[in-house]
């Protein structure tokens, strides 16, 4: 097929108005406050100028209320679950939205010696993404694959990411997992990552080889619940604006003593943890 | 010209069916990464970088290295330099063409790695640096075709040609300085967080290639009827002696900030690299080899009487050029990973298929620098 040169301005003209009127659209999107994934305003949905998170564990007993948190995250986000494999590899390689360590590991920089408190020693913590408000891994991500949005939650676009993990050297939590195997295929005994029978059909799985995270439930705010976690949590996981004076996490940072993990790099986390057993403090 | 890559003897054409097999095994290896994942590598959730990453780093330094030649050829004058400059450029062109491939290796989703230029992020410094180097392999093509070419026919270089090679002065230090940036300016890394990372990367830079030059001088010189010349490959070891030199004084400077600060984050990677920590120590018998690689090519270089001698310039290169592909290749990337965000070690080491998807890709890259030398060389016998 040849064209000539009138055909090929017409051609021009034509797709240039075609863009101009996909980038009008695009603006008006943006301009009606919608966040990406969403392309109506939904009237239950949960907003915020700035999500954050307050977690108070002394509000936990067992090892089983830990758990609980765990997996009704992992559950409704299809994270796969690595335990078939050897267990070597399995901590290598394990994906992680949520999970929970004790004190020196969760705040390595924080103040610590030998003399401390041995129950603060002993505490457990949930560690998960810190939605920071300077967030290191949106600053270097190549693709804008990760992007925070306007309520302050740091996202991941798992179609755009090409896994070249450079957030995941940025990010000084840890919080970032990548899929080193394929999370929709099985272990050498055939077991499924992804338990067909337990899928949430309502959440995608990922492909192999790119980075995943937590995602503060976006698509469960948008349907005006809480996050999965905060909502299984018995209190332990308290989610609400900071931004907002009023909010629930607000009066509790203002009243209890909290700290942050690793404050000292300025991405200024959006987690706060009650230190030193709520009842007492208050 | 490519032409005269299609023509050789039997060695010739031996050593390109060895790069050819190492290739082809490289390639089903690498198959079987792209369908199971980089699972099959020695990464891990905490040390997300390995040899791939490690290899590139080192390579840019090894592209920006043709600078070394270009400066003192094209901006001093320096005549003698004037037969073997092409040799810097071309090795550029191999350099940065394994770069290319060991960042393609290294991706999750490689089929995606348009999305960079597709979406631009001038935030990232990864979006900079794919610029950089893709700029610096198109400026090393054409420089060193066209030079090339015209002293093919005996004529002077066309004049355009001039800008071009200013401008690549410049050029090669942004590619690895930019390159550096990457690590340099992560929060949280302490082993990276470093304002002499740039400088420190540029003076490994300019000592490992015009180690690797040389090195390659002598090969051409030994194989074919093209002789470099004993005093550029002098002057050029001087240029290695002065920069490892300043590469040392860096990394000095970083154990002494680390050590005198008693910062356990800033002394934990060094602890790790040099002497282990917390019981692992996968990585000492390599730093050391490369402490001491590095103090025995000094001590060789730094001696006039030694460096003259040529074997003894080969030997000292050659140590030269694996002590920093020790500690830039491998232990400048792992040691920033290591301990990890919460203060725990988690080891790594290359599995068999990566260390075969490495070699695989030194193999394209050898096998792009016999082509183009063999064209240098071939003009260059003609011209004799």
């Amino acid at each position: 097929m040849s064209i000539n040169r009138r055909q090929f301005l017409k051609m021009v003209g034509v797709s240039t108005v075609v863009g101009i009127g996909g980038t009008a659209v695009f603006n008006g999107l943006r301009n009606s406050g919608l966040e990406a994934a969403q392309t109506s305003p939904d009237p239950r949905t949960l907003t915020a100028k700035r999500w954050g998170f307050v977690v108070d564990t002394s509000k936990l007993q067992s090892d089983e209320d830990y758990q609980k948190c765990i997996d009704a995250c992992h559950s409704i986000h299809n994270v796969p679950d690595l335990s078939g494999l050897p267990e070597e590899i399995r901590k290598r390689q394990e994906v992680k939205w949520i999970w929970t360590d004790n004190y020196e590991r969760t705040f390595p920089t924080a103040p610590e010696d030998e003399y401390q408190n041995p129950e603060l020693k002993e505490k457990k913590f949930f560690l998960f993404c810190n939605h920071c408000a300077q967030p290191a891994c949106v600053r270097v991500c190549p693709t804008k694959a990760t992007f925070k949005r306007k309520d302050g939650i740091v996202m991941q676009d798992m179609h755009r990411c090409i896994g070249c993990r450079f957030c995941m050297a940025a990010c000084p939590f840890g919080a970032r997992s990548f899929n080193w195997r394929d999370p929709r295929g099985k272990d050498d005994n055939g077991k499924p990552f992804v338990n067909p029978e337990k899928e949430n059909k309502e959440y995608p799985t990922r492909m192999i080889g790119v980075v995943e995270k937590c995602t503060a439930c976006t698509e469960r705010l948008a349907k005006g619940m809480q996050p999965a976690c905060a909502e299984a949590s018995n209190g332990a996981i308290l989610f609400g604006d900071l931004e907002d004076p009023n909010s629930e996490v607000r009066k509790i940072i203002a009243t209890k003593y909290t700290i942050r993990r690793k404050p000292e790099l300025g991405t200024q986390p959006s987690i706060y943890y009650v230190i030193g057993g709520g009842e007492h403090a208050g | 010209m490519l032409d005269k890559a299609l023509t050789g003897s039997r060695r010739y054409w031996t050593w390109i069916f060895v790069l050819l097999a190492v290739i082809g095994v490289a390639v089903l290896t690498y198959l079987r990464q792209f369908n199971e994942g980089l699972g099959i590598t020695g990464m891990s959730r905490d040390v997300s970088w390995g040899l791939y990453i490690g290899q590139f780093t080192f390579l840019v330094g090894v592209a920006a290295s043709a600078v070394m030649l270009v400066i003192p050829y094209y901006l001093h004058d320096f005549k003698k330099f004037s037969k073997i400059v092409i040799l810097g450029e071309f090795l550029a062109i191999a350099a940065v063409t394994m770069c290319i491939l060991f960042i393609f290796v290294d991706m999750g989703q490689p089929m995606r790695i348009m999305n960079v230029i597709l979406h631009p992020t001038p935030n990232s410094v990864m979006f900079w640096d794919s610029v950089v180097l893709g700029g610096y392999l198109a400026l090393n093509l054409v420089i060193g075709w066209t030079t090339l070419g015209a002293d093919r026919k005996g004529v002077k270089p066309p004049q355009w040609v001039k800008p071009l090679i200013y401008l690549s002065v410049p050029w090669a230090v942004s590619i690895h300085t930019v390159t550096a940036f990457l690590y340099a300016g992560i929060p949280g890394r302490h082993f990276w967080l470093t304002a002499v990372m740039a400088a420190r990367f540029l003076a490994s830079a300019f000592s490992g290639g015009p180690a690797l030059l040389i090195i390659l001088a002598l090969i051409v010189r030994k194989y074919t009827k093209f002789d470099p010349g004993y005093e550029p490959i002098q002057a050029l070891g001087k240029i290695v002696t002065y920069a490892m030199f300043a590469n040392v004084f860096l990394l000095g400077l970083e154990f002494f900030t680390a050590f005198y600060s008693n910062i356990p984050g800033h002394m934990h990677p060094f602890h790790y690299l040099y002497a282990g920590l917390e019981g692992h120590d996968k990585l000492v018998p390599l730093m050391w080899t490369s402490s001491i690689f590095a103090i025995v090519s000094l001590v060789l270089l730094v001696v006039p009487s030694l460096r003259k001698n040529e074997k003894i310039l080969a030997f000292a290169c050659v140590i030269l050029f694996i002590s920093l592909w020790i500690d830039k290749g491998f232990g400048l990337v792992i040691g920033g990973f290591v301990p990890n965000m919460f203060e725990g070690v988690t080891e790594y080491w290359p599995t068999l298929p990566e260390a075969i998807i490495t070699l695989g890709v030194w193999a394209i890259g050898l096998l792009v620098l016999t082509v183009l030398y063999k064209v240098a060389v071939s003009v260059r016998e003609e011209a004799v």
